[in-house]
């Protein structure tokens, strides 16, 4: 009797063993379908692969897309049964709003689905499926500044580029203009022609996030500060006379209009740009933690942007790679190459102390009553160097407008630092980049410019930059 | 129009939610009126769940071939009530309603998807109905049952071997055998055999040589799945196994030992074989094969994402974008349509059958009864487990079907005869508890509260 009686704990034991393994597999299962639901969905349903978006688009009307400062960056306008997508600002956001028509683009994609959802009350969507009314759909608002943006596109004028301006502090994107552009309210009319694209122009491309340009000497300041790391204590006392050429095997590197900078220290260097100055710190680098810099930089690294985007290249590799290479990568020139949206997020880093955060163009999303449904806020995304690092290289980058090639900025109220850049390219003249920040004591934006096939960037980049600054500063 | 729809989304869902709770609930009720009221309680919601399920469908397509459908599945539900109910007056009531709980979901989902293969899966499950009349009182009587353990085994992996060889195959599994015209799933009547020959084995006290023995067998029934490709079902099989083992011997020893080994065939098997590697990768970046391998996921979780807590509204979804939606992933369907929130409550359901047939097992002196319980319980949910879980992306997809709510005739017929056959164990081992009861002799068991919180005590 006694030995059944173990048997019969044993067995109810066991039971009961089996009975909290298996509701324990459930309870992990329906936990992560809540996660899922909860967390991951959004982004999911997202897809442009997702045709449930058309089903839920014959229930909303699709929401506005509105700039921080207000204004209405595209609409929906209901002509009896029509809706029709409306465009007032016609080409200027063209690139980073995006379009809607013919495969949509931009935050007209990325926040598609927030679009298509109504937030308003559940008993006004009630009312409305009543009476077989659509439901308005929610709002996104941007970071996108309006006046800025405006200012930024006119400045670029006639030529091709591109110009994103963040908040260094907070990684919101403030401008993003691409030009050439298009208007996204003739789409379907000049979709043929553009698709053509017969000037060669790529008006379709965000130059902002899918152009890739080599960097020229906006890369000094990762080869700076690859210098810095390798000589910690000597790097203050780097000295080089400056011939205005430099040598090597078959291969010669000019400062820009062969001029002689004479003796230059690491500061001198960076703000006259002298090429054979960091020409020669280039041949001396270790390049496997060159390499491993840049890739901290986020160099081959798909940028965390909701929209199209390009991965910026830093192909330099041990064993592959020259030592005339070498020194052409160090004066941003070789096979590096870079979008004028990730230059940004460089400077930006140097800006905020060493801290990289996140680009972001949705503030938040609202319900057609203006009632906030989702704030999204900064984030870290990473940390690639000290503050004292970044310390030094805005010095730097302040001295290129006290006393370098960035001038044309000195007399400006509020105190702007920099970099300018010329970049060779195979396709005519050289490319004109600037980035920089202002004020320089307590960063509130920077600025990357890039200006197609036009010069120097102190010709074409900066004066962009400055009616940048000054717009900005005078709001 | 659309507002009814969308009224009868949350009205289904909090329907579900009523049921979902008392299916648990009851457990704790130990006075035979508030039991009776609860199953009537149940018996209500799943007929009302069941009437405004066919009512959005109706509105949306009026038709006299759904309205038919629609009245010919209510007299089967009543049928089945009422004639099971004449026949065993003591079977379990909560077991039968569950059943016709997750029936009534299926048939209005599949009547979604498509009215004709609904109207074949509601003939199937009548049949099924009638053809298992008469399984619970085979159970009870025919004791001869639990003497053919090897028998079981064996013909179970002789019907193996035929499918792997005479097979065709389907979705990349070769688990399909045509006869006279009629295709079946073997396996899911195999599983049965297996589940009989392993109780009828483990029944006496086993030598450390005999499980030996028994595991190889179980091992080559395992191996053969494999070759099929059916994953799933080898791993449902293998799960079964480890599971009643363990519940044969009490020893811990064996259930680690058993996982540890799994695991070890698992990364095995994802080394030796292509289609593991495939579908390991489908799962863990099904959008970067979105074209092909991730299609189906990523159409399912489309499905689920889209759907939200409150679903889209019967008809007003795409579930039929998702590949063999009907079957594998009906899961997904439910969600988008009807609400994550409708789709936790049936996943409650399903706690609820599994803890039920537990409960059966506890009650059972004669320890095949038991392990035939223990092992039908574990194959119950780790199917469900499966299906789920690889539909919302737990876990890998292994092409499993949802009990009951599926569709495919094998799946269904054989989910039913497995109720059945635990009904038949349940009537019994309470037949012979009141036998018992005029004996002076306590049993040792009863005492024990906790369980006895778990068990129905109707009729008593």
């Amino acid at each position: 009797m006694k030995m059944k009686m173990n048997e019969n704990k044993d067995y109810r034991k066991s039971s009961f063993q089996i009975i909290y393994i298996f509701l324990g597999l459930f309870v992990f299962m329906m936990g992560y379908f809540v996660y899922f639901i909860v967390f991951k969905s959004d982004d999911i349903v997202n897809s442009p692969y997702n045709k449930r978006q058309e089903v839920l688009a014959e229930r909303v009307i699709r929401g506005d897309i509105l700039s921080s400062d207000g204004a209405t960056l595209a609409r929906t306008v209901t002509d009896g049964d029509d809706e029709i997508r409306e465009y007032p600002f016609g080409e200027v956001y063209a690139n980073v709003v995006g379009r809607f028509l013919k495969g949509k683009t931009g935050i007209e994609q990325s926040e598609n689905i927030r679009l298509l959802t109504s937030n308003v009350n559940a008993l006004e969507i009630a009312y409305d499926d009543l009476v077989g009314k659509k439901c308005p759909g929610d709002d996104v608002v941007t970071t996108l500044n309006a006046e800025l943006s405006q200012v930024a596109y006119d400045a670029l004028g006639d030529y091709r580029g591109a110009v994103v301006v963040m908040e260094p502090a907070t990684g919101k994107i403030l401008v993003m203009v691409s030009k050439p552009s298009y208007d996204p309210n003739d789409i379907d009319s000049s979709w043929e022609e553009l698709i053509a694209d017969e000037d060669e122009e790529s008006p379709l491309i965000n130059r902002a996030t899918q152009g890739l340009y080599p960097p020229g000497s906006t890369f000094k300041i990762l080869t700076a500060l690859e210098y810095m790391r390798e000589n910690p204590t000597t790097y203050k006392d780097y000295e080089y006379d400056c011939d205005g050429s430099v040598e090597y095997g078959d291969m010669t590197i000019h400062c820009y209009n062969n001029k002689q900078h004479e003796e230059v220290d690491l500061p001198k260097s960076f703000a006259k740009s002298c090429n054979t100055s960091f020409a020669s710190i280039g041949k001396g680098l270790n390049i496997d933690s060159f390499f491993s810099l840049c890739e901290d930089f986020s160099f081959n690294k798909n940028l965390p942007i909701t929209m199209e985007s390009n991965q910026s290249k830093y192909t330099l590799k041990k064993g592959s790679s020259s030592v005339s290479e070498l020194m052409q990568t160090a004066i941003g020139q070789g096979h590096t190459l870079i979008t004028p949206l990730h230059n940004a997020m460089i400077t930006a880093t140097v800006a905020n102390d060493g801290v990289m955060m996140k680009p972001y163009i949705v503030d938040h999303i609202e319900n057609a009553d203006g009632g906030a449904v989702k704030r999204y806020s900064p984030e870290v995304l990473a940390k690639p160097m000290t503050g004292k690092e970044a310390n030094y290289i805005g010095k730097m980058m302040r001295l290129v407008v006290t006393d370098g090639t960035g001038t044309k900025l000195k007399n400006m109220e509020q105190k702007a630092a920099g970099k300018t850049g010329s970049a060779d390219n195979a396709n005519g003249k050289a490319h004109a980049w600037f980035i920089g920040y202002a004020p320089y004591d307590d960063p509130k934006i920077v600025v990357s410019i890039i200006v197609e096939n036009v010069g120097t960037g102190s010709d074409y980049a900066i004066p962009i930059a400055k009616k940048i600054f000054d717009a900005y500063f005078k709001q | 129009m659309s507002l009814i729809v969308e009224l009868i989304k949350y009205l289904m869902i909090l329907l579900i939610g009523i049921y979902s709770y008392y299916s648990f609930r009851v457990f704790s009720y130990r006075k035979k009126e508030r039991q009776s009221k609860a199953y009537y309680g149940l018996t209500t919601v799943i007929f009302s769940l069941h009437f405004v399920g066919y009512a959005t469908l109706i509105l949306q397509m009026p038709s006299v071939k759904l309205l038919m459908l629609y009245l010919c599945e209510v007299a089967l539900f009543i049928l089945v009530l009422s004639i099971y109910r004449i026949l065993y007056p003591k079977l379990s009531r909560l077991l039968m309603r569950n059943m016709l709980m997750l029936l009534a979901i299926s048939f209005i989902i599949l009547t979604r998807l498509s009215v004709d293969e609904a109207i074949r899966q509601v003939s199937i499950v009548a049949c099924s109905f009638l053809v298992c009349l008469l399984v619970p009182f085979f159970i009870m009587k025919l004791q001869f049952l639990k003497r053919f353990g090897w028998i079981y085994v064996l013909l179970g992996i002789g019907i193996l071997m035929v499918v792997l060889i005479a097979g065709t195959t389907t979705f990349g599994a070769t688990n399909w055998l045509q006869i006279m015209g009629i295709s079946t799933q073997p396996s899911e009547f195999v599983k049965l055999l297996f589940i009989f020959g392993l109780a009828a084995l483990f029944k006496e006290e086993s030598s450390f040589k005999r499980i030996c023995v028994i595991s190889a067998m179980a091992g080559i029934n395992v191996i053969i799945l494999v070759l099929q490709r059916d994953l799933g079902g080898a791993l449902i099989f293998f799960v079964t196994f480890v599971f009643m083992l363990y519940a044969a011997t009490s020893r811990l020893l064996y259930l680690f030992s058993g996982l540890l080994g799994g695991s070890v065939a698992a990364i095995a098997a994802y080394q030796l074989f292509y289609h593991v590697r495939v579908r390991v990768m489908a799962w863990s970046d099904p959008f970067q094969y979105i074209d092909d391998q991730g299609y189906q996921i990523t159409q399912s979780l489309f499905a689920i994402g889209t759907g939200g807590w409150f679903g889209m509204g019967i008809n007003r979804g795409l579930p039929t974008d998702i590949p063999v939606v009907e079957s594998d992933f009906i899961f997904s369907a439910i969600s988008e349509e009807l609400g994550g929130l409708f789709a936790i409550c049936l996943i409650l359901i399903y706690i609820s059958c599994f803890v039920m047939i537990i409960n059966i097992a506890l009650e059972q002196e004669e320890s095949f009864y038991r392990l035939t319980s223990i092992g039908l319980a574990v194959m119950f949910a780790f199917q469900v487990f499966l299906s789920i879980g690889g539909d919302i992306k737990f876990i890998p997809s292994t092409g499993v079907t949802l009990p009951l709510v599926s569709q495919g005739g094998s799946s269904v017929f054989s989910t039913i005869l497995v109720f059945m056959i635990l009904q038949g164990i349940y009537i019994r081992g309470r037949s012979r508890k009141q036998d018992n009861s005029g004996n002076t002799q306590e049993e040792e068991y009863l005492p024990d509260i906790k369980t006895e919180d778990f068990y129905e005590n109707e009729n008593e």
